[in-house]
Order: structure tokens, then C-alpha cells, then sequence
């Protein structure tokens, strides 16, 4: 680990102007992954700005109906919000279905977003690797790549987003509230992460000045129709190979609106309009979960040791979008 | 690779040459296990090196030191954490509980007198973090069934494979703590005083 | 009597030490003007270091020194000095030797600094240029440039064929023929290798170490370098966890006894987890089993054969075919184990080394058989049971194997199993239900132990074993206790200590019987030198008493008789004006007796999984494991051990694989979220039995040992079981979700029996 400054912020103002002073500073709130790379010296930051003080933490409802998760709530207390238990039990089922209880308690909801992967050669600084050295290569290409994305690769990075709760929050279609030098934006939350193309070293589109201050939920909230289902190696306390997002609107059988979202495929949580729209207005059933599946995984492409997720995702949507429609009990 | 050739391999291309002596440290202020204490301490020492190497509480352990075992588990403002993923100068000002400070007057814990009863630990090495997490569990109350708290403990690794006797030295805590808590109800409805007396 | 604490519950004497945090592990001596050392791991896995610059790390203040193969202090220069108690052929790693690199990984320079922090940074500084050779470390690849090892001593080689097996099996009825293969492993034990060493005002050095054998730690420093016994105190009262990664020594050690010695100041080095998957690992093996039996499930052929990695300089070997010649009655038997070179650290012994494997192949291959025979597996192991041992045509010291099968098999209700694959469900789910057979060896080696009883009753008794995790302390206090008949709480052993009388190293589950042995050995001296003084105590209730009719009980001697008329032990030291008695033993294996017979503990194994096919997820519902272990000490620290084992059964069955990238010649999952041990939510029901089984042959107290019975087999009934319930045959392991889900897609054709 280097050595670097501490500097602790304990207002957004004071954050943001730290920060944009020095551009190899980072921004540390829960610590869980930041610390971690700084001891493997795969992120080495001059400065940290400490921003647990700052007023973000509350959990409140926006005027539109929805809820705002204040981007320093912990993933524990975001899971365990009466709210966001009665209204986005899918999000807090992908929260809880992450990490440990430990980790749940420290990281926070905006440092969940920018978690990086887990591509054991981005971790490794004795492998090259793209994403964090660019123009390195990419050794999981060609190498052990059983966690790896099937979709939305690149040939310079096959790396996936590690994150349980972003595939809940792209299946709720959340907004990233974010604030920098330049004013405040509201990032969809599709556009927030990145594919890697040809820039892997960059995961998300907020800028180096930028911070998250809230995660805005929009109302609807598919409490009556939702499942998410994550396929790993143990039963617990590891990372997704697969995991989906599914919910519904529906009508009796008849399915109104869907979105389904998928973990540890792409270098973003992976959604697919195209495949969800097909299921507008149709019974839920087998067959046309598994029209869907094929859809979302056309396309697709293994890399050797991961080619068994594309497999594994369409079985895995299909049984999801089963539980959802409660076809069948979630076990 | 072809032989001969000459490989470079930089674990730290950005030595800040600049900071070749070590920056002050700071000042900070730490309740643990319920005492006040003012400590002087570098930006980049974790919490759970500062309570192994500064302050010699070599109970809580360093298993991995990446948030992948859970041996380093205490509790910060009662709640169960990683200790080696948290920088201590972040933790100014909080309270921090660790295995240390858990017997009162030399009488053990429930769950750590449990974890004898059960046989919950052979090697010992993950046992602090074991019971600093069941501890920080049991305040949680999210977990209640067998299968919950399985999943609730799957943050604490026990690689002696001690799994099924840690599940029964918690519900045996569990169960003393109700007996505690029905006992104290009927004498009292203060629950604030109750939940002190049963974790210190 | 209440001193009788053998074979009773005992809850571990040093818990209480371990539930507060004052157990204190190798590297938790924080002794003052304390420097501490991190290792830099080499990057690549062959070549040699063109050239290390340190400089960085050196400009920064407070670092002390930066150690590299240029600037170490001299050592040992013969292999010889590096030979520990339990080394295997070959020429063991020095490190810091020269530059030539040997594995990905290899310690490559120590930094030693003033703050742990600080020498962390530094090695980061620390940059290096390699000169790369192409490696080799893929198995598979190297299946032509297989050998015979030389012999490694305590593993006997696999005997020579019995009968004709080759033909036997070509004209058996019924055959199988398969190949398993089996991933590299890493004990990861949770306390990573860390050593203290602490400069004395007169150099001389008291060392911490995390080792299973303070003896052999010791020694090692001693001639490596080149100090005399009574300059080195190595101390390791706690281990925690070790699996076998603790036998020799790890190279921590070695660095931290140099630096020490260079900067004459106190240093402690410990690994990082990273680090942990540098130091040696069970090995990756290919195996071959072939079965042929005739109609009636007869085993008449059996051919088991094994390749095993190494490294490029030592020899490592491990017993993992002969088990085959010794499980079933089969008069043709061929067993063979080969081993190949690569670019890797050498292997290291793993709890149950070799056993765990093979008998995982053999087991499964017997499994196999039974499906082609249409017979219930259970009975295709009773009909071959065998009755002696016929590797060797001796027989049984005690088998209590038939006992285990019926005593498991009714505990688990095996007669309820509907035979064929996909035959059980639970809901939507397939539910297997699978068994497999244990063995592992009993061996009792020399160890030596000393005691010393105080004028006021309190026993001390001390050997230089270890515990590590495994309730030494606990099952050593017990035996001498009730020898001794004392109040426990009046009773310490003391372990883990180079100044005590010598034992082996802490593995091959022979602890109990080798220690365990020796304490009883020197309790009876001290009886007999207590029953000399009270004989001649006036008006002596055991004034004509012979040695044998005198009991020890309730902290008094009495008649075995007549317990009512007593001395108590406090009345004798006083009356023969002893302050103390203090005794020596060793004990010494009856090898002359013991080599007549073949000494095993066995187990039958009984999992119960259930199957999601569509994900092939897995869940193992229970584990029945019936133990003929011998004689149990204690029943609650002897389940956990066999629990313990159950639960490695499991991560070797579904989780565990140290994965290397051949390009890298690098184990690239180095870590506890990547390696997958198996975590509280992966357990769930874990029965054991303990058989009743006496042997007189074993040793003195009629133990075989539990350290590893536990996990040999249980992979196999989880594999077995994983076919039952799916009709899918994993022959490599881990059995991870994607080879079931894949093979099940294949195998539902197979016939299919109305839902349970």
C-alpha cells in the first residue's frame, strides 16, 4: 500500500473541491474495495477523502413517490429499510444475496456502484492486464477466465461487474444522482456503467470530480412480482456466476411490463429491451421465458472456462422469471 | 516467453519519491472495549493492525487481510465489521468492542462459554471473529432459523470445518439470551438495561 | 470414580485461552524494537533474476535492510543442512540461495523495516528484472516424462503385483475402466505462517513459529545456521490450523532467523494470504482404475495407477494407490505411482495425503461397478470384503469396518434407497444418495515426554508435540489425569516447546498414539516411585499390595479391592519429604509386534445430496460417517476432528481447486474469495458414529488416531451420491455446478422411476 494524505470532508462542497484539486485522489467511504486494492497495489491513490461524514446516509422518499437511498447508507441498512423491504423487496434480496454481513455493514450504497472486478489478473500485478495497465493486454482472454463476462467483451478486457445490488438497480430502472464541479447530474442508471471497449481502465461514466449522492428508486417497485436468483460457486459469501433480476407486471397470467437484468456476464449489469419486450403482453409460461432467454443471450460468446454461463444465464432467466410470475416457490 | 529476454515486472510504478519520511501522523480517539483512548496514528494503518501491533489485542486476527475470511471481525458502534478492511483514522471518535473485552470481571460471555460447551473451534484462529460476529448477529435479529443463521455466519471462516458446533453454541446463546430476557422482563421493562446486561 | 477421564467429553482445556483472544499465535509477539519483514514473490515461474534494485525501498527512512540472494548473510551450504524430519528425496528450497527462480511465487527479497506498514510499502519499491525461461507446469502435458520416485521414507512404495491382472481383468465379466483426475489443493489454514524471532541481550534467539513440530523447526535453524541446540528456543504453543502445511518448515523461518541474525534485532515475518499459495500444495494427480469382477460382483481384477506432480528439484511422493491392495479381497492387483517434474513448489502433505486421493478414484471406480453389476454398492463391498490384509498377508490388528457399514447404514436408512440414478426427488429437486469406504494407517513413532508432580498434587507433564487444533493438550491432560488419578484442574501439559523431550511432528494422525503413549509411560513412573514411598507408610493400607492392585483415583492410592481404605497422594509426597517427583520417559513403538499386522482405522461413508439439475447446484444434506478408529479418547474433540474432516470432504468433493494459468505458470485464484473453502451455509447435517473397536496390538491404549480418516472417502460418497441422484458421472473434481447442469442435459435419458 502507498502512503497518501487523509483528508476528511464533511460536506459535499468541500469533498467535490478536494478532489478536484488533485487528480490522483480518491474519495473513500465503506473502504471495501478501495482498501483492498491499495494493499494489492492495484489502486494507489496520493490522497483519500474520507466522506463518511458526509450528510448522505438517510433513506427518504422523492417527490415523484419513489425512494432515495442517500449514497452513504450501508448496504445492510438499504437492505433492512422497512421501505425498501415493503416496496423493492428485489433490491434487498440482491443486496443480501452479496457479500457478508460484515461487508454489508460497511459498504455503502454509492461505493456498491463503483466496485470494481474481480478478474483475478486485474488483482494480480505480476499478469498484465488492460483495465489496469492499458495497452498491457488482457491475460483472461486466453487464460482462466470461469468468472469472466460472455457478453459485451471486448478483445482489450473481458472483466464482469462484481455487484449483486446494480443488478437490482438496473432492473429497477434507478437514477445515480451524482455532483461535481460542473453542477449536478441524474445518470440513468443503464448509461452509469460502461462496456469495456477500448477504454477498460474507465468502468463508469462519472467523472473524476464527480460524486454520488443518492440512488433514486422510481416508484414502481414490482413488489408483487420479482426474483432474483444467483447461481455461485458456494452457497454463500461468493461472487455471481450468474444472477438475474426479474420482474413483472402482470395481469392475471397476461404479463404487462418486464425487466430483467443480469449479473456476472458483462462488464455491466446486462439488460436487453429488445428481449424483455418480447414477453409485452404474452401468458407467462415456459416457452415464452425461454424465447426471452434466447434473446438476451444471442449473441453471446465463452471464452473457454466461462462458456458454461451462457448456458447457465438462459436457464437461470427462465427459472427467475418463473419465480417471478410465481410459476413456481423461489428455493 | 522467449528465453533470454529481459522482463520488468513494476508491482508500484508510482513511488511518491517525494515522500521519502513518513507524514505525521494524527490524533485520533477511540473508545475500545470501554475505554477512552487518544492514539497517534498513520493514514494507512487498518484498524486491525492498530489493535494488533500498536495496542497489542492480538485476539482479533488477521486471516487474509482482504475481507475474504472474517477472522478480524469486532465491533465498531456495535456493529460487526472487517476490521482489516477499515482504515482506524476513519473510525475517530467510535466505539470499538473486541473478543478482549467481551468477559466481564473474568466471567465469560454466554456464547463464549457456548463455544466451549459446543466444542465450536479446534485451531482457536478464527474463534475471535466467530464470536464478535454471532455477537453482532444476535444484536442484528435478523437471523433466527438454523438455515439464516448459517447464511448470517458465512462472513467467518472456519477452516477446521467447526461449522455445525458454531451453529449450536449460537443457538445455545440465543436460547440463554431469551431465558434472560423473558427473566428480566418480568422483573423490569426497561429493555435498554436488559440488553447491557447481556452484551457488554 | 471422577478421575476417570478417558473416553469422556472433556470440553478443551485450552478453550477458554481461545474464546477470550489470549491464545497467542506465532506471529502475536509484539516484543519491543520489534522490525518486521515482507517477503517480494517472484512474478514469474522459471529464469533467473537479472537484476533486483532495492534502492527505492532503501531511501526510505526506516527501512533497514532490503535481503536478496546478492547480500544474504551466508548459511548451511550442503543439502543435508536442509534436511528437516520429514524432507523427501531430493534438494530441499533454499531461499535466497542464488538467482535462479524455481516457481511463481519463490520469496525473492526481504524487506525489513521499522513498522509493518512501512515494509510493506518498501517492497512494493522494490523492482526487479527477470530473465524468463519457458516453464512447465501443466500435468496433463507432461504424462510421457513420467518416473518412478525414489522411496520417501515412512511411505512404503506401492507393492509389486499380485497374480495376473492385466489378464484377469481383460477376461472379467463385468469392467471398469476410468480415469480421475484430481486439482491442486492448499491447506489454507487460517492463521497464515508467521515467524517471531527475538533477539536475546546475548544473541541468542527464542523464535515463535507456527510449525507442527517444534523439534523439527529447531533442528532445521540449528544447522542451517550453524548454532548449537541451547542458542535456539522455538516456541509454538498455538497453531492455528495446519493440515499438514506445518510439517517442514516454511521459508518465513528461514528469513526471519536471517534477518534477525543480520541486524541483530528482533524481527518477525509472517505471509500474506497470497503468500500461503507459495508454499507447497497437495499435488494435482491423473488416476487410473480399472475393475473387473465377475457376474456375482466377485472382484477378480483390480489395476489402480497414479501420476502425481512434483517439483523440479525434490521428489515428492504419497501413498495414494496402495490403499487399493488392502480395502478388498482381489488376488490380481497391480498398483503403480509415477510422478513428473514441473516448474512448481514442491507438493506438501495434506490431511490424509495420497488417501485422499485414491481413495476417491477407488471408491467411485467401486460405484461404478456396482451400476454395472446392477448390485447395491453396499453389498458389492461386503462381498469383497476382506477378512486380512492381502497386500501384505497379515492380518488386522481390528477391523471393525462391517460394523461401520451396518451401524452407518442404519442410521442413514440406506434400505430405503430406490437404486437407480434419478429415481429420488424432493420437490422439484433430484435427491442421491451415495456411500464410500475409508482406510487410513495407524502408526505409532518414538516420542519422549516428562513430568513433574508437586508436594501439592499438581501435575505437569510436557512433550515437544504440537496442537494444532487437533486437542493435544486436551486428550495428553485427560490420559495423564486418570493415570495419575487427579482432579483435572490439577493437571497442564505443556507442548509446542524445542526444550521439551523430543516428539515427532504433529500429522499423519499419530499424535495421540506416539505422545499419547509417552505420557502414559512417564504418569507410571511417577505411580510407581508414589507406590514405593506409600508401601512403607506406617500401618499402609497397600503395605503388601503388589503394583497392579493399587488404583490411582480422587487424588488417593487405594486397593483395587478395597477403594474404601486410601492414602492420599498429598499424604505420600509429605511422608517420603518430597517437594517434587519429576520422571522422563520414551516411549517406544512394540515395532516386533505391531510389524505382524496391518493397522488400520476404517469408515463407511453415507452422504445424502439433492440436485438442482436445470443450475446444477448442489445441496449435501447430511453426512453419516461411522468411525473404527480405535479407542476415543474424547468423544467431543474426536467428533470435531472427524466433522472437520466431513467438511474437507465437502470443498474437495464441490469447491476446491487451486487453479494454475499455464502461461504464468501461476496459481491465479490466490485467495479465500477465489478458492473456494466451503463457508457455515455449505454444512449442514453431520453425523458421526464412533464403532466400538478394541485393539490390543495398536498401542498400550488402543488408539489409532482421527486426524484424517474424516476426509478420506467422503468426497467419493458425494460424487456417488451426486450420480444417484442425476445419472452424472464427475470425474474430476471439484464437482462445480457447470458439470452437473451440463451432464445432466446429457443424461435424462437414462430410465426413470415414478417420483418418491
Amino acid at each position: 500500500m502507498n502512503n497518501f494524505s487523509y483528508t476528511r470532508a464533511t460536506d459535499i462542497t468541500s469533498a467535490v473541491n478536494e478532489a478536484s484539486r488533485e487528480a490522483t485522489a480518491k474519495f473513500i467511504a465503506g473502504g471495501t474495495n478501495l482498501i483492498d486494492l491499495m494493499k494489492e497495489n492495484v489502486a494507489r491513490p496520493t490522497r483519500l477523502i474520507d466522506i463518511n461524514r458526509v450528510p448522505l446516509n438517510r433513506i427518504e422518499e422523492t417527490k415523484d413517490g419513489g425512494l432515495r437511498l442517500g449514497a452513504l447508507v450501508t448496504n445492510a441498512d438499504t437492505a433492512y429499510n422497512d421501505q425498501v423491504e415493503k416496496r423493492y423487496p428485489l433490491l434487498s434480496r440482491a443486496i443480501l444475496s452479496g457479500a457478508s454481513a460484515q461487508l454489508r455493514n460497511m459498504a455503502t450504497d454509492g461505493g456498491n456502484l463503483l466496485q470494481r472486478t474481480r478478474c483475478y489478473y486485474f488483482y494480480d500485478v505480476a499478469t498484465p492486464c488492460n483495465k489496469r495497465e492499458p495497452g498491457t493486454g488482457c491475460s483472461a482472454i486466453e487464460g482462466f477466465n470461469r468468472m469472466h463476462a460472455v457478453l459485451g467483451t471486448s478483445d482489450q478486457c473481458i472483466a464482469v461487474h462484481p455487484s449483486d445490488m446494480c443488478v437490482a438497480l438496473a432492473a429497477l430502472e434507478a437514477v445515480v444522482r451524482v455532483t461535481g464541479k460542473n453542477g449536478d447530474r441524474a445518470i440513468p442508471f443503464s448509461d452509469f456503467h460502461r462496456l469495456p471497449g477500448d477504454t477498460p481502465q474507465i468502468d463508469t461514466n462519472l467523472e473524476a470530480d464527480e460524486i454520488i449522492t443518492s440512488i433514486d428508486l422510481p416508484p414502481k417497485g414490482f413488489a408483487d412480482h420479482h426474483a432474483y436468483l444467483k447461481v455461485r460457486d458456494r452457497h454463500s459469501y461468493a461472487f455471481a456466476l450468474v444472477s438475474v433480476a426479474a420482474a413483472l407486471e402482470m395481469d392475471g397470467n397476461k404479463i404487462k411490463g418486464t425487466r430483467l437484468a443480469l449479473g456476472g456476464v458483462a462488464h455491466k449489469p446486462w439488460r436487453s429491451k429488445e428481449a424483455e419486450e418480447l414477453l409485452n403482453g404474452k401468458a407467462a409460461n415456459s416457452d415464452n421465458f425461454q424465447a426471452v432467454a434466447e434473446t438476451v443471450m444471442h449473441g453471446a460468446k465463452g471464452f473457454g472456462h466461462n462458456t458454461f454461463k451462457i448456458d447457465l444465464a438462459k436457464r437461470a432467466i427462465v427459472r427467475a422469471l418463473k419465480h417471478a410470475a410465481q410459476m413456481e416457490a423461489p428455493r | 516467453m522467449a528465453a533470454g529476454a529481459i522482463m520488468r515486472v513494476e508491482q508500484n510504478t508510482q513511488a511518491n519519491t517525494q515522500t521519502v519520511s513518513l507524514p505525521s501522523s494524527t490524533k485520533i480517539t477511540l473508545t475500545i472495549n470501554g475505554v477512552r483512548r487518544e492514539l497517534q496514528v498513520e493514514p494507512w494503518t487498518t484498524l486491525l493492525d492498530l489493535l494488533r501491533l500498536n495496542l497489542d489485542l492480538t485476539g482479533t486476527k488477521k486471516g487474509c487481510d482482504h475481507g475474504q475470511c472474517g477472522a478480524c471481525t469486532v465491533l465498531v458502534d456495535g456493529k460487526r465489521i472487517n476490521s482489516c478492511m477499515t482504515l482506524a483514522i476513519m473510525k475517530d471518535g467510535s466505539e470499538v468492542m473486541t473478543i478482549e473485552g467481551l468477559a466481564q470481571n473474568g466471567a465469560l460471555h454466554p456464547l463464549q462459554q457456548a463455544f466451549i460447551e459446543h466444542d465450536a473451534f479446534q485451531c482457536g484462529y478464527c474463534t475471535p471473529g466467530q464470536i464478535c460476529s454471532a455477537i453482532g448477529l444476535m444484536r442484528e435479529g435478523h437471523a433466527t432459523t438454523a438455515d439464516e443463521i448459517r447464511e448470517s455466519m458465512s462472513g467467518n471462516i472456519c477452516r477446521c470445518g467447526a461449522y455445525p458446533n458454531i451453529l449450536a453454541a449460537i443457538q445455545q446463546a440465543m436460547a440463554h439470551r431469551r431465558n434472560v430476557d423473558r427473566v428480566a422482563g418480568e422483573r423490569s421493562v426497561n429493555p435498554i438495561a436488559n440488553e447491557r446486561s447481556v452484551n457488554p | 470414580m471422577t478421575t476417570n477421564y478417558i473416553g469422556q467429553p472433556i470440553s478443551r482445556v485450552d478453550g477458554r485461552a481461545k474464546v477470550t483472544g489470549q491464545a497467542k499465535y506465532a506471529g502475536e509477539y509484539n516484543v519491543p524494537n520489534l522490525a518486521y519483514g515482507v517477503v517480494v514473490s517472484s512474478a514469474i515461474a522459471k529464469g533467473r533474476i537479472a537484476e533486483i534494485d532495492a534502492s527505492a525501498a532503501l531511501g526510505l527512512k526506516g527501512v533497514l535492510q532490503v535481503f536478496t540472494h546478492k547480500n544474504a548473510p551466508p548459511t548451511a551450504k550442503s543439502d543435508q543442512s536442509y534436511w528437516d524430519e520429514v524432507a523427501v528425496p531430493g534438494s530441499p528450497f533454499r531461499p535466497f540461495k542464488d538467482d535462479k527462480l524455481l516457481f511463481s511465487g519463490q520469496p525473492i527479497a526481504l524487506v525489513v523495516a521499522e513498522s509493518f506498514e512501512l515494509a510493506r510499502y518498501a517492497a512494493s519499491l522494490v523492482q526487479v528484472e527477470y530473465e524468463p525461461e519457458a516453464h512447465a507446469t501443466d500435468l496433463n502435458q507432461q504424462r510421457d516424462k513420467a518416473y518412478k520416485p525414489k522411496p520417501r521414507e515412512g511411505v512404503a512404495p506401492p507393492p509389486p503385483p499380485r497374480g495376473n491382472p492385466d489378464k484377469a481383468f481383460a477376461n472379467s465379466a463385468v469392467q471398469i475402466d476410468a480415469e480421475y483426475s484430481v486439482p491442486a489443493e492448499h491447506h489454507n489454514p487460517m492463521e497464515p505462517f508467521a515467524t517471531t524471532v527475538i533477539w536475546e541481550a546475548d544473541g541468542r534467539l527464542t523464535v515463535y513459529d507456527k510449525t507442527q513440530g517444534t523439534p523439527n523447526s529447531h533442528q532445521y535453524v540449528c544447522n542451517v545456521f550453524g548454532l548449537s541446540p541451547d542458542d535456539v528456543h522455538l516456541l509454538s504453543p498455538y497453531v492455528g490450523g495446519g493440515f499438514g502445511s506445518g510439517l517442514r518448515p516454511k521459508y518465513q523461518l528461514f528469513l526471519a532467523v536471517m534477518a534477525a541474525r543480520g541486524l541483530k534485532r528482533s524481527v518477525r515475518v509472517t505471509l500474506t494470504r497470497q503468500q500461503m499459495f507459495t508454499i507447497g500444495h497437495r499435488p494435482r494427480t491423473l488416476q487410473r482404475v480399472a475393475l473387473g469382477a465377475a457376474k456375482d460382483g466377485k472382484l477378480e481384477a483390480l489395476i489402480h495407477e497414479a501420476l502425481a506432480e512434483t517439483s523440479q528439484f525434490e521428489e515428492y511422493s504419497e501413498p495414494v494407490v496402495q490403499w487399493s491392495g488392502e480395502l478388498y479381497k482381489c488376488e490380481n492387483v497391480k498398483l503403480d505411482h509415477a510422478l513428473a517434474n514441473l516448474d512448481i513448489n514442491t507438493p506438501v502433505d495434506m490431511r490424509a495425503p495420497g488417501a485422499t486421493w485414491g481413495l476417491y478414484a477407488l471408491e467411485s471406480a467401486m460405484d461404478e461397478l456396482a451400476y454395472k453389476l446392477n448390485m447395491d454398492p453396499l453389498e458389492l463391498r461386503l462381498k469383497n470384503y476382506a477378512e486380512k490384509d492381502f497386500s501384505n498377508n497379515k492380518p488386522f490388528s481390528s477391523k471393525e469396518l462391517k460394523e461401520c457399514f451396518r451401524q452407518g447404514a442404519e442410521r442413514f436408512g440406506w434400505s430405503k434407497r430406490t437404486p437407480e440414478p434419478r429415481s429420488m426427488r424432493d420437490g422439484g429437486k433430484l435427491v442421491g444418495w451415495g456411500l464410500a469406504t475409508g482406510i487410513w494407517e495407524t502408526t505409532q513413532l518414538p516420542a519422549g515426554a516428562k513430568a513433574v508432580l508437586t508436594a501439592e498434587g499438581k501435575l505437569t507433564v510436557g512433550s515437544a508435540t504440537a496442537d494444532i487444533g487437533t486437542g493435544t493438550y486436551t486428550i495428553m491432560t485427560q490420559i495423564a489425569a486418570e493415570s495419575l488419578g487427579l482432579p483435572i484442574e490439577d493437571v497442564t501439559f505443556t507442548l509446542g516447546d524445542s526444550t521439551l523431550p523430543r516428539a515427532p511432528v504433529e500429522g499423519g494422525s499419530f499424535t495421540a498414539a506416539s505422545v499419547g503413549s509417552a505420557v502414559k509411560q512417564v504418569c507410571d513412573k511417577i505411580r510407581e516411585k508414589l507406590v514405593t514411598v506409600a508401601k512403607a507408610m506406617p500401618k499402609s493400607p497397600l503395605a503388601n499390595a503388589k503394583s497392579e492392585e493399587i488404583a490411582f483415583a480422587d487424588g488417593r492410592m487405594m486397593l483395587t479391592s478395597g477403594p474404601s481404605r486410601y492414602v492420599s497422594i498429598k499424604e505420600v509426597m509429605r511422608h517420603g519429604g518430597l517437594s517434587s517427583i519429576a520422571e522422563t520417559a520414551d516411549s517406544t513403538p512394540d515395532f516386533e509386534k505391531q510389524s505382524k499386522y496391518s493397522i488400520h482405522p476404517h469408515s463407511a461413508i453415507f452422504a445424502e445430496v439433492k440436485v438442482d439439475e436445470d443450475l446444477g447446484t448442489i445441496d449435501v444434506l447430511r453426512v453419516v460417517s461411522a468411525i473404527a478408529g480405535g479407542r476415543i479418547l474424547n468423544p467431543k474433540t474426536a467428533r470435531s476432528q472427524i466433522m472437520g474432516g466431513i467438511v474437507w470432504g465437502i470443498g474437495m468433493a464441490l469447491e476446491e481447486e487451486s487453479v494454475i494459468d499455464q502461461k504464468f505458470g501461476r496459481f491465479m485464484n490466490h485467495n479465500l474469495a477465489e478458492y473456494h473453502v466451503p463457508v457455515n451455509a455449505d454444512v449442514q447435517n453431520i453425523d458421526v458414529i464412533f464403532v466400538e473397536e478394541h485393539d490390543s496390538i495398536v498401542n498400550p491404549l488402543g488408539i489409532k488416531g482421527l486426524g484424517e480418516i474424516g476426509i478420506v472417502g467422503t468426497g467419493a460418497a458425494i460424487g456417488n451420491a451426486i450420480f444417484h441422484a442425476t445419472g452424472v458421472r464427475v470425474r474430476d473434481l471439484p464437482i462445480t455446478l457447470d458439470k452437473v447442469f451440463a451432464g445432466a442435459a446429457a443424461a435424462r435419458p437414462v430410465k426413470l422411476a415414478p417420483a418418491a
